[in-house]
């Protein structure tokens, strides 16, 4: 492989084109946010998905015209003695496919927005932020360095914090917000520690100069053990923002923003944030075995424990939610085994799928006059023709049926796995088994049998306007032929995918040669193959003979469950374990330290300063008589005292 | 004291010794105080204050004379100028005092206490 990296080497792009790329959805953040009562809904979406647009046109002209990897200089940003941060972008192969799919992804989920937000009141806040998030996505991918990327990690944080939280009447909706940023908080704490470290260590944190250093064997005053270190904080980080155990349990929750909001940022975009952040880093983490292997079993242990819990959800997007974290899981579990290019991948083929499928429930529950509960829903085929078969290709691409693009991403990860452990690996499998279970029962439970809803939610039933089925469209058929970037190799196809990524890859490729070049051979290849598409099959078909052949429904909230059923259907009690561990003994301390320390301690100590003034005035007020001689004798006696002292030696 | 400065200091002068003129200042001082702290009469008290800053030029007058160094009587004219400044602001105030309140009394403007 050709040594690629050229830093420093010249944009063959005027500085301002670059600028643009996240100004534009800035420039929309400020104009749907000022004007926010003076444009009528319509124009808001338009102006949102404009900017978008602009974004996207820009990053596929940089994505057609790349050569070589290259910095954009901005400004200085920061230079304070040897700490050096200038503002920098860096354009290479892994920014650009994530610039692509920020924007692209972005953009569909936009003009997907105009139809679904049409109803709302606050439609230019909802693109106001929807904006803001792009713009903090694009730092986030952009950045030069850890701190533009932290930058990027804290606003679209914020962004999914504000989105959330959107129906700011719903008190329930306001906890789902505070959740997440809270919980997103414990993940950030270590990202930030794990920055602190790698410029203790590397004195910088520009990418350039880390990694140089890093693939060298220059660890400053260290030795290779910090990288330990330095990864497994990052990857904290990472737990938080990518939702893997044990900090996944805010996304779920935050299923309670809009649903182009849960497409775009908590399927698509912001939780990958996490799997690109590794991929940057890549050096660092090949450079420890033993964080790979810590993020491999988090991986592999969220993909499984996930699916499990989505089994038996009756919340259309709570299923959803609950796949999300699984197949995010997955993206760590390939992470992990060093299946750097395969991660990006499945991020790729997952957008696509997850966000049709979100935007497919969004269709539904925007027919069902905002019904989520899979119980009330059913024969929906009918009435809602395309979002039935964008959703179908959605739920064949999730389960890993060949040709669809799941397949391909997702039995690479299995292929690595199977490499490097064969428990990972049975792991995987297993998922992938529930995978197309739960998927294929969400699909049957809404679409097949009879409708079981209210008969006004019957008569109100209807396809969603062209806005929001072309989404689908496009998604759709992307979830379909995504695959084919990355067909592999001994099929006969072309995994452009992985050639293009290679370059980001050569300081680990040169660490560490053999994991780079596949051992299995073809009858293996195949085998797994066959093995995961089998999971897969079996799934959908054990799914069909329980919802469709028998017609079964899911129990009523009430109804008695079995012990395993009843543990699975309240998501283990993870969160009742965490609000009695945590949340309560927090409580207890906040309210006890209040009650003792604050009205005990503090308080007291402060009334008395408080009651001394007071006191020592009501006292000196009486000096004030207003009686002028009073006055005239104490200047008297002050001015003899003054001069007795002074001149009183004689 | 100086037996050269005092050679030239006239006979008439010499006459009443200093100390003479250090204790009547002083008695006029201190009448002085003893009226602005006891009397309530705004004039009476006004006349008081001249009573000092006339107890204090009889003793820069004196003493300027006894040192043959006119400065100080140079100095009284320009108290007696400034008291008569002050004598004017100081009239005209308790001129329109006594308009409002018919009286001259300072215990009235008591009233401005707490």
């Amino acid at each position: 492989m050709q040594e690629t990296v050229l830093p420093g080497a010249n944009a063959p792009f005027p500085t301002f084109l670059y600028v643009l790329i996240p100004l534009l959805p800035f420039l929309g953040f400020l104009l749907n946010g000022l004007l926010n009562r003076r444009l009528s809904g319509t124009a808001a979406g338009l102006i949102g998905s404009a900017t978008v647009l602009g974004s996207f046109l820009i990053s596929l002209t940089l994505f057609l015209n790349f050569q070589y990897q290259y910095t954009v200089q901005l400004f200085d940003w920061i230079s304070v003695g040897s700490l050096q941060i200038p503002f920098q972008y860096q354009i290479d192969q892994l920014s650009l496919i994530m610039l692509l799919l920020v924007t692209g992804v972005g953009f569909l989920i936009h003009v997907y927005s105009i139809g679904y937000m049409h109803h709302d009141e606050n439609v230019g806040k909802f693109f106001s932020f929807l904006n803001l998030f792009i713009f903090s996505m694009l730092l986030l991918v952009l950045g030069a360095n850890f701190v533009i990327l932290f930058i990027g990690w804290e606003g679209v944080g914020l962004c999914s914090y504000l989105l959330i939280g959107f129906w700011n009447k719903n008190t329930a909706y306001n906890n789902a917000a505070k959740k997440a940023f809270i919980i997103n908080r414990v993940g950030d704490l270590g990202f930030l520690l794990g920055i602190f470290l790698i410029y203790l260590t590397f004195n910088s944190v520009q990418y350039a100069e880390v990694f140089q250093q890093a693939s060298l064997g220059q660890f400053g005053n260290y030795g290779v053990g910090i990288c330990t270190a330095i990864t497994l904080l990052l990857f904290v980080g990472a737990m938080g923002k990518s939702a893997q155990l044990p900090l996944y349990t805010w996304l779920p929750d935050a299923m309670a923003g809009p649903t182009p909001v849960s497409a775009l940022i908590h399927a698509a975009t912001m939780v990958t944030a996490g799997i690109y952040m590794v991929l940057r880093a890549n050096v660092l983490f090949t450079l420890s075995p033993e964080t790979l292997q810590v993020v491999a079993i988090v991986g592999a242990a969220t993909a499984l424990f996930a699916a499990t819990i989505g089994l038996a959800q009756n919340d259309i997007k709570k299923v959803l939610a609950y796949s999300t974290v699984s197949q995010l899981g997955y993206m760590f579990l390939a992470l992990g085994v060093m299946g750097y290019s395969t991660a990006l991948f499945h991020v790729l083929t997952h957008a696509f799928f997850k966000a049709l499928m979100f935007l497919g429930a969004g269709s539904v529950i925007h027919a069902m006059s905002n019904e989520q509960d899979l119980r009330r829903m059913g024969g929906l085929r009918k009435a809602l023709p395309i979002t039935f078969l964008t959703f179908l290709i959605g739920c064949l691409a999730i389960s890993g049926i060949p040709p669809f693009s799941g397949f391909f991403s997702k039995d690479e990860i299995l292929a690595h796995a199977f490499e490097h452990n064969k428990v990972l690996w049975a792991m995987g499998l297993l998922t992938a088994f529930l995978t197309a279970f739960y998927m294929f029962r969400l699909l049957f439970l809404a679409f097949f049998g009879e409708f079981r809803g209210t008969a006004e939610q019957k008569h109100h039933l209807h396809e969603s306007p062209a806005s929001m089925t072309l989404p689908l469209i496009v998604l759709a058929i992307l979830a379909a032929v995504g695959g084919f970037m990355g067909a592999p190799m001994f099929t006969g196809g072309h995994h452009y995918l992985a050639e293009y990524l290679a370059p980001i890859f050569t300081y680990s490729q040169r660490l560490m040669p053999k994991v780079f070049s596949s051992e299995l051979d073809k009858g293996t290849e195949l085998m797994l193959m066959g093995l995961s598409v089998a999971a897969g099959v079996l799934g959908i078909i054990l799914a069909y003979v329980l919802y469709v052949a028998r017609d079964q429904r899911p129990a009523e909230d009430e109804a008695q469950r079995s012990a395993p059923e009843s543990l699975v259907y309240h998501k283990y009690y993870i969160d009742e374990l965490y609000n009695n561990v945590i949340t309560r003994p927090i409580m207890a301390l906040s309210s006890g330290l209040y009650k003792f320390v604050e009205n005990g301690v503090i308080n007291p100590v402060v009334d008395v300063f408080g009651r001394a003034v007071n006191g020592g005035g009501q006292l000196l007020r009486y000096v004030q008589t207003g009686a002028v001689e009073t006055y005239l004798i104490l200047m008297v006696i002050g001015i003899v005292l003054i001069l007795g002292l002074n001149f009183g030696r004689f | 004291m100086d037996p050269t400065v005092s050679q030239t200091i006239p006979e008439v002068i010499r006459t009443v010794p200093l100390q003479y003129y250090v204790f009547f200042a002083s008695a006029l001082f201190a009448i002085g105080v003893t009226g602005v702290l006891v009397r309530r009469n705004a004039i009476i008290i006004f006349m008081c204050v001249e009573l000092m800053l006339n107890a204090v030029n009889i003793l820069l007058t004196a003493f300027s004379a006894y040192r043959a160094d006119p400065n100080g009587q140079i100095f009284v004219f320009f108290i007696m100028a400034v008291a008569a400044a002050e004598v004017s602001v100081g009239l005209g105030i308790i001129v329109m005092i006594y308009r409002n309140f018919q009286t001259t009394d300072v215990n009235l403007l008591s009233r401005l206490k707490w």
